[in-house]
């Protein structure tokens, strides 16, 4: 119990440090210190814990709740005081609802809020925490010098890179203790903190954009939050023998009709959280704020608690009407939103959709909820977070370098950041290639919708839109290899450091597929077993197909020493005209004319005007749809 | 062990068969052009005469790329011969794809990009199709493996005739057929500038060619899976099928890439409304 309650309790710790910090050598080495210590506890949570299945402890719950209530108190006031200032009067009205909610729900029944253990671990949560402590703690260590070299770029913006990183590290405090929490009231304290602290970290430049996206987030989360304490009241009231507010109790328990209702709430707050459709826009927003903060949000926190609890809740939502329309919308949006972002050529925009993408697969397998599915999920959760984080690190990097974040004005990145290009192509390819990751799990997740009722519908959707993902990260990949003549290389006089969190994630994205087999046998493989009494894998014939895959893959390289000798060039063909290597070529009367190759965006079929709105209004009745269809089974 | 020989013969074989299979089309071509036509081996003289070319080169990765997937198609069939799962291979054979077209766009041409581009809306329209291709061999045998298709004795063709037929329609796309060969074509009337093989000349063009020819094996091999049950009626309805792709090839012209996007994905939504109709039929009590 010790390391849970370190990994909850240093960031914490590191945090309130770091707010008096103000040297960036010396805030660069507290920060990696402390991602060394957080990243090495959550491995040795691993050690600890990977081979004992699920533990509780009753850890001190008379002090702590009555801390979380005051604290949650603090916060109610502190948005109606933002709101106040910034007229925002949802957030205001919300935050007043809520604490109301919270203040009966503890004067009704103070005796159902005990559990018997309010923290547990078992491999499903040694897993988040991994994510959480690895890639959360890199992206902090990446985030200082960003930082610096941000308001570099940017003097308008008032330095307050103090609580930046405070917030950033009460944030992944807040994740662990999410992971970690057995008692719902905990869990619900928890993601109130990330809530909050995604809206401090959106609005930090202070613009009226950042402000409005800040505030944006906020709203669509504490909706959520309103359903989450919806369904603790709905858990008190009901017969503490069916579970009350203790997870554990409550996922076991038999009366899943009278436990589907506050499931469903509580994966409502899950789908706002994870930015389904129609609360995607607080992620498309969310990027006005600096790219370590973009790759925080979805990678390693916030959308993926999200995830988290709608896989959690996956065994009640399981062979349910409820659960299957929870399931379309994910399955929705994930189809809409890799549609959208053909369209995009803004690569954060590109970025975010495809995240709010896989977040929609992620919760169509939660919301299905077999055990294969529940394994797909889980194996997503995992390699979206890898590649994700490198991709956005990577983009922020390639925009300091640049000056832009236009897909189109990456060409040639090869010739001229090779280094940087090589890893956002090693980056992509785990999101959409074999053998990487992202592939495994979808294509499991085919496998596995075929066997269930209904199925069809979510294995058309696989089919549609794996394609349209292919299109649209071939097409950037393309935009990073091509070789352009005549430019400058301008990797050089890059600062050193962000470049160490860059290649370990590159490292892990490739790790992953290697490690895979192994983190499915000893994590991901127990847990669904322990939780259906069923477990499903990959074939061993498929695993060693996929690595040698993989390590052809590593090898190819090798055959550029092939081509060295066979060196004759030639310029590109220009309609027979004379032309140079960079694409000039003799046009009329004696002109020289450029050449220049743009991307297909297809905006008239997959434009986020077109497709944007139908699909948040299938989301809005399917969410409807899971509440009545909860109701109508009670 | 059957695995294993499966994927070695496929290796040797492939090359050999897919080149004869491409004289015979030619041939066939001809005929129906009302030419006498080049002798049956001509694919192999072309692609020899390729790999004596003097290799030049725009830039010098292109090579890399394209080494890249003639070796992925190559492996990918290789496993679909030696019975593996068919939703990875079907993915494997993705990832040669997206080889090919990095390396039209590493070259920074225009033509040459423009292919790589309608390449990608290639395989776009078929992706769908020929994942539920797969779904459907799979709800027909029980089994995702290759070799279990195979060896049914279910006659899959009967419960997924939609599905065939949508099969049918991509196979144009990816044999490089008219009306659907919008990245390149074979023939010289649809275009006077080689889509995306613009930059790929003498041995890099001969590679593409091979890679082209072990695809075909693998795609007749897919189509020989509807009609497994019988091995004498699966050959002869592979020989059918792939005479019907020609005729179409013969009597079409190339269409825009937006028509070729709706028929690829409107083939797919011909195989759902057939895969929906069987999977009803499995729960409703047939």
């Amino acid at each position: 119990m010790q390391t849970l309650l370190f990994l909850i309790l240093f960031p914490i710790l590191v945090a309130c440090l770091l707010l008096f910090v103000k040297r960036t050598t010396l805030r660069y080495a507290v920060v990696a210190l402390s991602a060394l210590a957080i990243g090495g506890a959550s491995i040795y949570l691993l050690v600890q814990y990977a081979f004992e299945g699920a533990v509780y402890f009753a850890a001190p719950s008379e002090a702590a709740g009555l801390a979380m209530l005051a604290i949650e108190m603090v916060l109610a006031l502190f948005i109606i005081y933002m709101g106040a200032k910034f007229r925002n009067y949802p957030a205001i009205a919300l935050a007043v609802v809520q604490a109301a909610l919270i203040v009966y729900l503890e004067m009704t029944f103070p005796e159902n809020l005990q559990a018997a253990h309010n923290l547990f671990i078992d491999q499903f949560s040694i897993i988040m925490a991994l994510i959480i402590g690895i890639i959360g703690s890199l992206i902090a260590v990446y985030a200082v010098r960003y930082m610096e070299t941000y308001h570099h770029h940017h003097p308008e913006v008032r330095d307050r890179q103090g609580m930046f990183f405070f917030v950033t590290f009460a944030f992944i405090a807040a994740m662990f203790g999410l992971v970690f929490s057995n008692n719902l009231m905990w869990v619900f304290f928890f993601w109130e903190i990330t809530t909050i602290s995604s809206f401090l970290l959106i609005g930090y430049s202070e613009t009226d954009e950042a402000t409005r996206n800040a505030f944006r987030a906020l709203v669509m989360n504490l909706l959520g939050g309103v359903a989450f304490v919806a369904a603790l009241i709905y858990l008190a009231a009901t017969d503490p023998a069916s579970g009350g507010i203790d997870l554990a109790r409550v996922l076991a328990s038999g009366d899943t009709t009278l436990i589907l209702v506050p499931a469903v709430l509580i994966g409502f707050a899950g789908i706002t959280k994870a930015a389904l459709m129609p609360f995607s826009s607080w992620l498309l927003g969310a990027m006005v704020a600096p790219t370590p903060v973009s790759a925080l949000l979805h990678s390693s926190t916030m959308v993926k608690a999200g995830v988290y609890i709608l896989v959690r809740f996956a065994p009640i939502f399981a062979g349910t009407f409820a659960g299957f329309s929870i399931g379309l919308v994910g399955g929705v949006t994930f189809i809409v939103a890799s549609a959208i972002a053909i369209s995009q050529n803004n690569a954060k925009l590109v970025l975010a959709y495809s995240t709010i993408a896989n977040l929609g697969l992620i919760a169509a397998c939660a919301g299905v909820g077999t055990h294969m599915l529940v394994w797909a999920a889980i194996l997503l959760i995992v390699f979206h977070a890898v590649a994700k984080s490198l991709l956005f690190l990577g983009t922020g990097a390639i925009e300091h370098r640049i000056g832009s974040r236009d897909i189109e004005d990456m060409e040639g990145l090869i010739v001229r950041m090779p280094k940087m290009a090589v890893m956002m192509f090693i980056g992509i390819a785990g999101m959409f290639l074999a053998p990487f990751g992202m592939l495994i799990s979808k294509w499991a997740a085919i496998e596995a919708f075929v066997q269930v009722p209904f199925g069809l519908i979510f294995v058309a959707i696989l089919a549609y839109g794996s394609a349209v993902t292919v299109f649209f990260w071939a097409k950037w990949m393309g935009k990073l290899v091509t070789v352009t003549r005549g430019v400058e290389r301008i990797e050089k006089g890059f600062l050193e450091e962000p470049w160490a969190p860059l290649y370990i994630i590159t490292g892990l994205v490739v790790a992953a597929v290697f490690f895979f087999p192994i983190i499915s046998s000893t994590l991901i493989e127990p847990y669904v077993l322990a939780i259906y009494g069923v477990t499903t894998g990959l074939a061993q014939a498929n695993i060693a197909i996929m690595l040698l895959m993989m390590a052809l893959l590593l090898l190819l390289p090798v055959s550029f020493l092939l081509f060295r000798r066979t060196v004759k060039h030639l310029p590109a063909y220009m309609s027979g005209r004379p032309a140079t290597a960079d694409l000039r070529f003799a046009g009329s009367l004696g002109m020289t004319r450029e050449a220049q190759t743009r991307n297909y965006y297809l905006t008239d079929y997959f434009g986020e005007a077109r497709l944007f709105r139908p699909g948040a209004v299938v989301c809005t009745v399917l969410i409807l749809a899971s509440w009545i269809l909860a109701g109508v089974a009670l | 062990m059957n695995g294993i020989v499966g994927a070695v013969l496929f290796l040797i074989l492939a090359p050999l068969a897919g080149g004869l299979i491409a004289g015979i089309d030619r041939k066939i071509t001809a005929r129906m052009q009302g030419r006498v036509g080049p002798p049956i081996l001509q694919p192999f003289y072309d692609v020899g005469k390729l790999f004596e070319k003097e290799s030049v080169v725009v830039v010098t990765a292109q090579n890399f790329y394209v080494v890249a997937y003639l070796v992925f198609i190559a492996l990918s069939g290789a496993f679909f011969f030696a019975g593996g799962d068919l939703l990875l291979i079907v993915f494997a054979f993705t990832l040669a794809h997206v080889f090919l077209v990095l390396g039209a766009y590493a070259v920074h041409s225009p033509y040459s990009h423009i292919g790589a581009e309608r390449e990608l809306i290639q395989v776009m329209a078929y992706e769908p199709m020929i994942i539920l291709a797969a779904v459907g061999l799979y709800m027909v045998s029980g089994s995702f493996y290759v070799a279990d298709m195979a060896a049914t004795t279910v006659p899959a063709i009967l419960y997924l005739p939609g599905v065939f037929l949508g099969l049918a329609v991509i196979l144009a796309i990816k044999l490089r057929k008219s009306p659907f060969d919008i990245s390149t074509s074979h023939h010289a009337h649809q275009e006077i500038v080689k889509g995306i093989t613009t930059e790929f000349s003498g041995p890099t063009l001969g590679q593409i060619e091979i890679a082209h020819w072990y695809e075909n094996i693998f795609l007749l091999g897919l189509v020989y899976l509807f009609f497994a049950w019988n091995p004498v009626i699966g050959v002869v309805a592979v020989a059918v099928t792939y005479v019907a792709e020609i005729f179409i090839d013969n009597v079409t012209a190339r269409v825009r890439w937006q028509t070729a996007l709706k028929g690829g994905w409107l083939a797919a939504l011909l195989g759902i409304a057939n895969l929906a109709i069987l999977s009803y039929m499995m729960i409703g009590g047939a």
